[in-house]
């Protein structure tokens, strides 16, 4: 059996499989970006504060995936819930950093000028601060996509969803019949969704980023 | 928010005010008192690190005083909420400050957004500020600032910060990084614009060129905002009140004299004045009470229009209108005293007429005129040297 008749023949489970993936990853970019943007603003206007939130992030950064995810089978047992947990974890350095780094090196003389002409703490973060930064907010949230991209196929180690099922089961049995074009097909899948999410933030680059800071 | 500008300046009053950064260390404002008057240019000038942007930066509330106060108008500057008080002030900076992510109408579009006032009224008076600092509607409303010369940024600048009609500009350094030729256009733009506005400007600068062209009252400052000398121009080139700000000015008093002494700040001239329809027996009759052969015609909206002399309308009838001698130049009261010789020179009569605001009459100016200015500074400087002299000796003999 080579591997499109193994793909046609379990065409339907990988399907599955394929957007179970896609939708495990972007809900888990959801949570990441909004805790890590918010761990970014809360704490780039003090430096302690904001190095220890990278430190922090960057902590978790080296645990490797196989044994977090097996540390977090303890209390949240199999399936969803580690997976998810873990995959939020490892994805928040980078956007945590990049919003960081963003914030701060929004001009201090724009901030100037944009008390001086009356605008609130809030406004100024909104209407200034994070419209500047926002490129660079983006580009940790692309790097965070291709993190959690390949660690959540591990999740299969914790029975999560998605790709990594493929990747796991032919791994287990390899030498087997259709054993390799399991993990291929795992394989496969994950690097063409990691292509489309990035094409897709290319897209979003594109239109949520002002003409006027366009590079 | 008016559609037009109308909101003139207000005074701001200065009372005691002291910053201190640290409790210990040296006061950045060192119990400072200065009244700004309303609808005037005043340059905070200094060198660097001598509080003036500090100094202004107290106005809007963007750095707290530790004591005294701040009166704008009839209104304590701490009586306000600060985000609303610097809504009420135009703030400009060096390099213009817009936001780099906003197109120029929406830059200029901030504060009336905060004020909330409706879409369509904001759009039209975008529209008004930049014909008002003179960009082209169509060609610069939906460009970046990064599309801008630095000129034209500052120009934005200056819109932004009247959008909300304010009373009081503040403005810091806001041509200091602009090439030589754009920041003498920009400045004479701004006189222009503040005939028409009206408004209490503040100015920070530490070039003092600069101040002289700008302000209507310069204050020399020393470390801690201390006040060296505060007052016009003309009186800071003529009578320096200190070696410190003698330092300052530099040399070459007298050609700075004419370079940045307003024909406004010069007494002016006055000559018989005619209207467009009186006729040559009514012409005469003025003519023959002045103690000029000469009279000018003034129109309706007081507008000088031409001269008629005593010989032109010997023996001819008419109106002043039709035996005038049409004027060719007249010179603005904003003018300096060089511009205005430079101006004499060329015209054919030997008396100009100075106007003010859209042609209005204010007086005359001519070549004596202004020789008699160079001879009161020539006489002023003279006496204070010897005034100097005997000082020094004073001290000497004291020893």
């Amino acid at each position: 059996m080579n591997l499109s008749e193994y793909i046609q023949s379990r065409q339907e489970l990988l399907i599955f499989e394929f957007l179970q993936h896609a939708s495990m990853i972007f809900q888990c970019l959801v949570v990441a970006t909004i805790l890590g943007v918010a761990i970014g603003i809360a704490t780039y206007r003090n430096p302690t504060l904001a190095s220890f939130a990278t430190g922090t992030a960057g902590v978790i950064f080296t645990i490797p995936a196989l044994a977090l995810l097996g540390l977090l089978i303890v209390p949240l047992g199999l399936g969803v819930a580690p997976t998810v947990t873990a995959l939020v974890l490892y994805g928040l350095l980078p956007i945590v950093r990049n919003t960081i780094l963003g914030l701060q090196g929004v001009d201090r003389v724009l901030v100037d000028a944009a008390s001086g002409i009356g605008m609130s703490r809030a406004r100024i973060l909104l209407r200034v601060e994070l419209p500047m930064a926002w490129p660079v907010i983006l580009a940790g949230i692309r790097v965070s996509t291709q993190l959690t991209m390949g660690i959540g196929a591990i999740a299969a180690y914790a029975s999560g969803p998605g790709l990594g099922d493929q990747i796991f089961s032919g791994l287990s049995r390899i030498g087997g019949a259709g054993a390799l074009q399991a993990v291929l097909s795992g394989i496969i899948g994950v690097v063409v969704l990691a292509l489309i999410f990035d094409a897709v933030f290319v897209l979003i680059g594109r239109f949520t980023t002002s003409r006027g800071i366009r590079v | 928010m008016s559609d037009t500008s109308t909101h003139t300046g207000v005074p701001i009053e200065l009372e005691n005010v002291t910053k201190q950064y640290t409790s210990a260390g040296l006061a950045a404002v060192d119990d400072l008192t200065m009244s700004i008057p309303a609808g005037k240019i005043v340059v905070l000038l200094g060198p660097s690190g001598c509080g003036k942007t500090t100094t202004m930066r107290l106005i809007n509330r963007l750095i707290e005083p530790t004591s005294g106060r701040i009166m704008i108008g009839d209104t304590d500057a701490r009586a306000q909420e600060p985000n609303e008080l610097r809504r009420g002030i135009g703030y400009v900076i060096q390099q213009a400050g817009l936001f780099p992510h906003m197109t120029v109408a929406t830059n200029i579009a901030q504060v009336p957004q905060m004020r909330r006032c409706d879409k369509q009224r904001i759009s039209t008076r975008v529209d008004e500020l930049l014909e008002l600092v003179g960009l082209d509607v169509a060609q610069f409303r939906g460009r970046y600032p990064r599309q801008l010369s630095g000129g034209q940024q500052q120009r934005v600048g200056v819109a932004r910060a009247l959008a909300a009609d304010p009373s009081v500009l503040l403005m810091d350094e806001p041509f200091g990084a602009l090439d030589p030729i754009t920041r003498e256009r920009l400045q004479d733009e701004l006189l222009r614009l503040q005939e028409e506005l009206g408004k209490t400007i503040v100015f920070v600068t530490h070039d003092i060129d600069e101040a002289l062209r700008i302000g209507d009252k310069i204050a020399i400052l020393n470390k801690g905002s201390k006040i060296a000398q505060y007052a016009s121009p003309a009186e800071i080139l003529a009578n320096p009140a200190s070696e410190y700000v003698e330092q300052f000015i530099g040399s070459g008093s007298a050609m700075r004299l004419l370079n940045f002494s307003k024909v406004a700040d010069v007494e002016l001239g006055q000559v018989a004045q005619v209207g467009p329809d009186d006729d040559v027996a009514r012409i005469r009759e003025t003519i023959d009470g002045a103690d000029t052969p000469y009279a000018l015609v003034v129109d309706g909206d007081r507008r000088p229009t031409g001269w008629v002399t005593s010989d032109g309308i010997e023996g001819r009838t008419g109106t002043a209108d039709e035996l005038a001698t049409p004027i060719e130049t007249t010179i603005p009261a904003r003018a300096t005293l060089q511009e205005a010789m430079e101006g004499l020179l060329s015209a054919e009569n030997d008396v100009v007429p100075v106007t003010r605001g859209h042609g209005e009459y204010l007086g005359v100016v001519s070549l004596g005129t202004i020789q008699q200015e160079l001879a009161d500074l020539k006489e002023r400087q003279k006496e204070r040297r010897q005034h100097e002299r005997v000082g020094a000796a004073d001290g000497g003999d004291s020893a």
